[in-house]
């Protein structure tokens, strides 16, 4: 399978438990959602996905989104605003 | 065009804020802040740190503003929402509107910042007095590891 080039980058308690605000990632992954579980396993994030959100390239983006080579990916943990 | 929302390291002034909802033929006006409080959920609280994604935020919380004028017939509508370490008693958020009468004012008010609560990538971090911190609405890893034993 084809692999591609991105680079993810978290926030919040996602950053403290990857140790980085931000990695290249080498993938399979095709999707958001499936980039979100690759990493997730990864780095042991705790939080289901349909909690959390995604943006790629500066905007959100839904789960089900493709990725391609170079896209920046970011992980968003649940929100506490307020 | 102004911005209607705004994401700021700075500390809120109500009172500025407010000045900027008023116009002559505007009936009502109200507005809701945010404070930091020393407790939660039984844990006393010293400290809370915000950390956002600013502009995502910022271009979110504009348009729950411009959501909130399509729907309520208002006159003016702002909101602020702070972000860094704050102190007990800070104000974290400020949501303003004005409008002809009360029903619109109330109702808009009310759905700016149940929106932006629920999806401006903004988190919060307690830090207890007993020196913990806690991520607010986000899993533990002890929660996952329970879930994972079952």
């Amino acid at each position: 399978m084809a692999m591609i080039d991105l680079t993810a980058r978290y926030f919040a308690v996602f950053r403290e438990r990857a140790g980085c605000e931000s990695e290249a990632v080498s993938t399979s992954s095709q999707t958001a959602a499936e980039l979100f579980d690759e990493v997730a396993d990864r780095h042991g994030f705790a939080d289901r996905r349909d909690r959390c959100k995604v943006a790629i390239n500066g905007a959100l983006a839904a789960w089900d989104s493709a990725l391609a080579g170079g896209d920046e990916v970011l992980f968003f943990p649940p929100v506490a605003g307020g | 065009m102004a911005k209607a929302f705004a994401i700021t390291a700075e500390p809120i002034d109500p009172d500025t804020l407010k000045r900027r909802l008023e116009a002559d033929h505007a009936g009502a006006c109200v507005t809701f802040e945010g404070w930091v409080r020393d407790l939660n959920e039984g844990e006393a609280v010293d400290a809370l740190e915000y950390e956002t994604h600013s502009a995502i935020a910022a271009r979110e919380g504009e348009a729950v503003i411009a959501e909130a004028r399509e729907r309520f017939p208002l006159i003016a509508a702002e909101g602020v929402h702070r972000v860094g370490k704050l102190a007990i008693g800070d104000c974290a958020v400020w949501v303003g509107v004005s409008a002809a009468h009360r029903g619109a004012a109330f109702d808009a008010c009310r759905y700016i910042i149940d929106e932006i609560k629920h999806r401006l990538p903004i988190w919060k971090k307690e830090h207890y007095e007993k020196g913990a911190t806690a991520w607010i609405n986000c899993a533990t890893q002890a929660t996952s590891d329970a879930s994972s034993r079952e």
